[in-house]
């Protein structure tokens, strides 16, 4: 199955991303009409930096149905809402052990590099934000459904995103 | 995702050469444009900013998430700001263009510059009246000196207005200075732009905007129309006379040199160098039949106005031209000049010479141009070109059988003698309603737009509905190339116009020069107004740019608009990231200046916005 796939080490931080996942989830599908939208069209991928590496990530969330992430999490911090399907995370629950993280079947093998050198805490409350984010405001990515490709992955100039078979990166 | 070649241009010829470069594995402009998609949102709205280094900044165009840069700057600033960056190297440009042409002009009338003469004394004498230099008991030489100081302190005057604007209806010139926005010096103009989006200057975007307006109007009256004038006192005020234009005008058995840019300092001197009996024989013992001059893009207008010399295509037909593996030698000065050209000419045998001392290109052969050895180095350009053709790769030359007449050299002078003397049968015509109104269809071309869909289809749109147009630069190539530069294409026109057309013996489209010669139809708009004793913004007629994409292109929206010119663009400027800039370029300028700009893609809606302003103009005037 095709999944898309982050290589942060690639990201320029150009946030380009974002605004074409914007677009692809708006009315008009265009620029320069999306802009003009009310309610503005949202993003289901964001940016975040990790300070300590000076580095920014693509995070999107697809809110896996049976999401890997969820059935590893030891204290259920992290959970599944079974009718929105949406993953939540409970801050209160979550002994930052990581394992979700390094789950992740979207992030390629350097990501989990970067868990390992130590930069956890930071990474991960960006990451843990934007899941609750995209949860509090019930959107998911879903992959561009209708398009052969994703609109993050055609925007992206370097490549950090692919649309890949997941085994394949 | 890949273009199909019939979706790139509407040009016969383009598209051969086009398919003869998919073949050859040739990489052109659409492919890299290919590359780039989709281009960054940012950019496209205008909303990032490099104007220090706590940056670069960028807004969200969705308001979720920064919607200030680090200094505070909002949207509607970073817009406005780089909005006025691009008049100012728009104007810069046209501006510096003028410069080296005065300087020339001066060099020539202290007998430093041997090869130029003064080809339009008429202009001379007029120009120097113009500008209050005494001329009795002058040699024409010491009033040319004369005149070349003077114009030379219109770019660093520190006092006082431009003199250029002079020309401009008496209405105009009060609504500008009550607006402050008078061009002063034109280099303090642009430096003012440059001073005014340094962080922390100017944070207002309609004050930004008025400075905006300024600049542009210190380039069109002033840097191009100087550009204009002195260019035809040394080189001829263009008059009417026909040539043939496209690719097929390469020559599969002569020496094809190429004049491409935008300056017709050099190119003068190449004309001239080619019909030298030395460089014809020499030809001849390289197996040549002669040597074939042709131009691309505005050095290839200024020769086709002036001595009709063919030309072989627009801004996007420059690769074109060198794909056809016929071309000896690539002749550059400044301006719109691909640096591809030096990867795609070390494909062919093709020679690329760069003659400006303030550009070059990566893999040329540089012979610099100075005006003292002006005919010297002209001659060395054309002597390597002829050098160059033993080889030629025959089985890597196709030249496309296209090419098409057409008729050039309608400058202001030109039509005025064309109408006998005065503008009135024009003012008839048009108060009579033979002719709906005027549009003026200039700029360049945009890989956006299918190559020369947006000109043609405007322009035919608006013969057809008895618009006279008068046209620049890439867009008088693109009209030239459908073969509507002819009298013949009259019968394309409303049959008003066609009338017109058949009784001055002109075409219903007018080729008045290169890009800097917009100052020609700001002269012709400007008498016509004058005549009937109205503003310019009074007139029935309309500016279009269907095709723009330079920094250029955006000086003259500013000062076309600024001049009270409604104009339409085909391409979306980077200026949509802010609503206020957005609205006021497109509304509230008419309250400003009485003028606006619309964008419209769709050359046949754009056509209809340009006789929709032109009727509204035509009811106030009391005409129908
Ligand atoms: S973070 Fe968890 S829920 Fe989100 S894509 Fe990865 S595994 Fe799925
Ligand atoms: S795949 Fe589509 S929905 Fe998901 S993040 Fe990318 S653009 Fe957004
Ligand atoms: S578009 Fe690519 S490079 Fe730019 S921020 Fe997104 S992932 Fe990073
Ligand atoms: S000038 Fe302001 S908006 Fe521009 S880069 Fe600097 S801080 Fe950012």
């Amino acid at each position: 199955m095709k999944d898309l796939m982050i290589r942060p080490e690639r990201c320029m931080g150009c946030r380009s991303c974002e605004t074409a996942c914007a677009i692809a989830h708006s009315e008009s599908k265009s620029l320069f009409l999306a802009i003009g939208e009310k309610p503005a069209p949202k993003k289901r991928i964001n940016l975040e930096p990790v300070p300590d590496l000076g580095v920014s990530l693509p995070i999107t969330c697809r809110h896996c149905k049976d999401a890997p992430c969820v059935s590893v999490c030891p204290t259920k911090a992290i959970y599944q809402d079974e009718n929105a399907s949406m993953i939540s995370y409970d801050p209160n629950l979550c002994v930052d052990c990581w394992t979700c993280s390094t789950v992740c079947s979207r992030f390629t093998p350097l990501y989990h590099m970067i868990l390992v050198m130590g930069c956890w805490t930071s990474s991960m409350n960006h990451n843990r934000k934007v899941i609750s984010r995209q949860a509090e405001a019930g959107i998911k990515c879903d992959l561009c459904e209708g398009r052969d490709m994703p609109a993050c992955v055609e925007a992206c100039p370097t490549h950090a995103l692919v649309f890949a078979e997941v085994n394949e990166v | 995702m890949k273009t199909e070649i019939d979706e790139k241009s509407i040009d016969l010829a383009s598209q051969k050469i086009l398919q003869k470069a998919e073949e050859e594995g040739i990489e052109t402009a659409w492919d890299r444009y290919e590359k780039q998609l989709p281009q960054c949102s940012f950019g496209q709205l205008g909303v990032c900013c490099r104007n220090c280094n706590m940056g670069p900044c960028r807004i969200d165009p969705f308001g979720e998430g920064a919607q200030k840069g680090i200094c505070g700057a909002t949207a509607d600033i970073i817009v406005a700001r780089n909005f006025l960056r691009m008049i100012a190297a728009g104007a810069a440009a046209h501006s510096d263009h003028a410069r080296d042409a005065v300087l020339t002009f001066k060099k020539m009338s202290e007998g430093e510059a041997g090869s130029y003469r003064i080809k339009d004394e008429a202009k001379l004498l007029s120009l120097a009246s113009e500008y209050g230099i005494p001329s009795d008991g002058k040699s024409l030489e010491e009033i040319a000196a004369n005149l070349a100081d003077v114009l030379l302190q219109e770019f660093g005057k520190q006092d006082g207005h431009l003199q250029c604007t002079k020309r401009v209806p008496k209405s105009r010139l009060k609504l500008w200075a009550e607006l402050g926005i008078e061009p002063r010096g034109i280099d303090r103009e642009i430096v003012e732009c440059m001073h005014r989006t340094h962080i922390g200057v100017d944070n207002d975007a309609v004050h930004i905007l008025l400075q905006g307006l300024r600049t542009g109007i210190s380039d069109g009256w002033g840097g191009s129309m100087i550009a204009t004038d002195v260019q035809d006192i040394l080189f001829g005020t263009p008059q009417p006379r026909k040539s043939t234009v496209n690719l097929g005008v390469l020559s599969r058995d002569k020496v094809n040199v190429i004049v491409h840019g935008h300056e017709p300092i050099l190119s003068e001197m190449i004309v001239e160098a080619a019909e030298d009996p030395e460089l014809l024989k020499l030809a001849e013992e390289k197996g040549a039949a002669g040597i074939n001059v042709i131009g691309i893009c505005c050095t290839g207008n200024e020769t086709l106005m002036r001595h009709g010399i063919p030309i072989a295509g627009n801004f996007l037909q420059q690769e074109l031209a060198v794909i056809t593996g016929a071309v000896e030698a690539m002749v550059v000065d400044v301006q719109c000049i691909m640096p591809s050209l030096g990867e795609l000419t070390g494909c062919y045998h093709t020679k690329f010479i760069s003659t400006s001392p303030k550009a070059d290109f990566p893999n040329t052969v540089r012979m610099e141009f100075h005006e003292d050895r002006a005919y010297e180095t002209a001659k060395e350009i054309v002597r390597t070109a002829v050098e160059n053709f033993p080889n030629r790769i025959p089985e890597k030359v196709t030249i496309p059988e296209e090419k098409q007449e057409c008729m050039a050299g309608f400058s202001a002078e030109a039509i005025l003698n064309a109408l006998g003397g005065s503008p009135d049968p024009l003012i008839e015509a048009i108060t009579g309603g033979a002719v709906r109104g005027i549009g003026a269809v200039v700029g360049c071309n945009n890989v956006k737009i299918k190559h020369n869909y947006g000109h043609v289809n405007l322009v035919k749109e608006l013969i057809k509905n008895n618009v006279l147009v008068v046209t620049t630069g890439c867009n008088a190539i693109a009209c030239a190339e459908a073969g509507l530069l002819l009298p013949e294409a009259s019968e394309m026109a409303g049959d008003g116009l066609k009338a017109v057309c058949k009784a001055l013996g002109i075409p219903p489209v007018l080729h008045m020069g290169s890009c800097v010669d917009i100052s020609r139809i700001l002269v012709l708009a400007s008498a016509i107004a004058n005549r009937l004793g109205v503003d310019i913004s009074d007139l029935p007629a309309a500016g279009a740019a269907p095709e723009w994409m330079s920094e250029k292109a955006v000086s003259i929206g500013a000062y076309v608009v600024s001049s009270g010119v409604f104009t339409v663009l085909g391409t979306i400027p980077a200026v949509l990231g802010s609503q206020a800039v957005t609205s006021l370029l497109t509304g509230g300028l008419n309250d400003v200046v009485r003028a606006s700009f619309a964008v419209e893609p769709d050359p046949l809606k754009a056509a209809d916005l340009m006789l929709e302003h032109i009727d509204e103009k035509r009811k106030a005037l009391g005409l129908n």
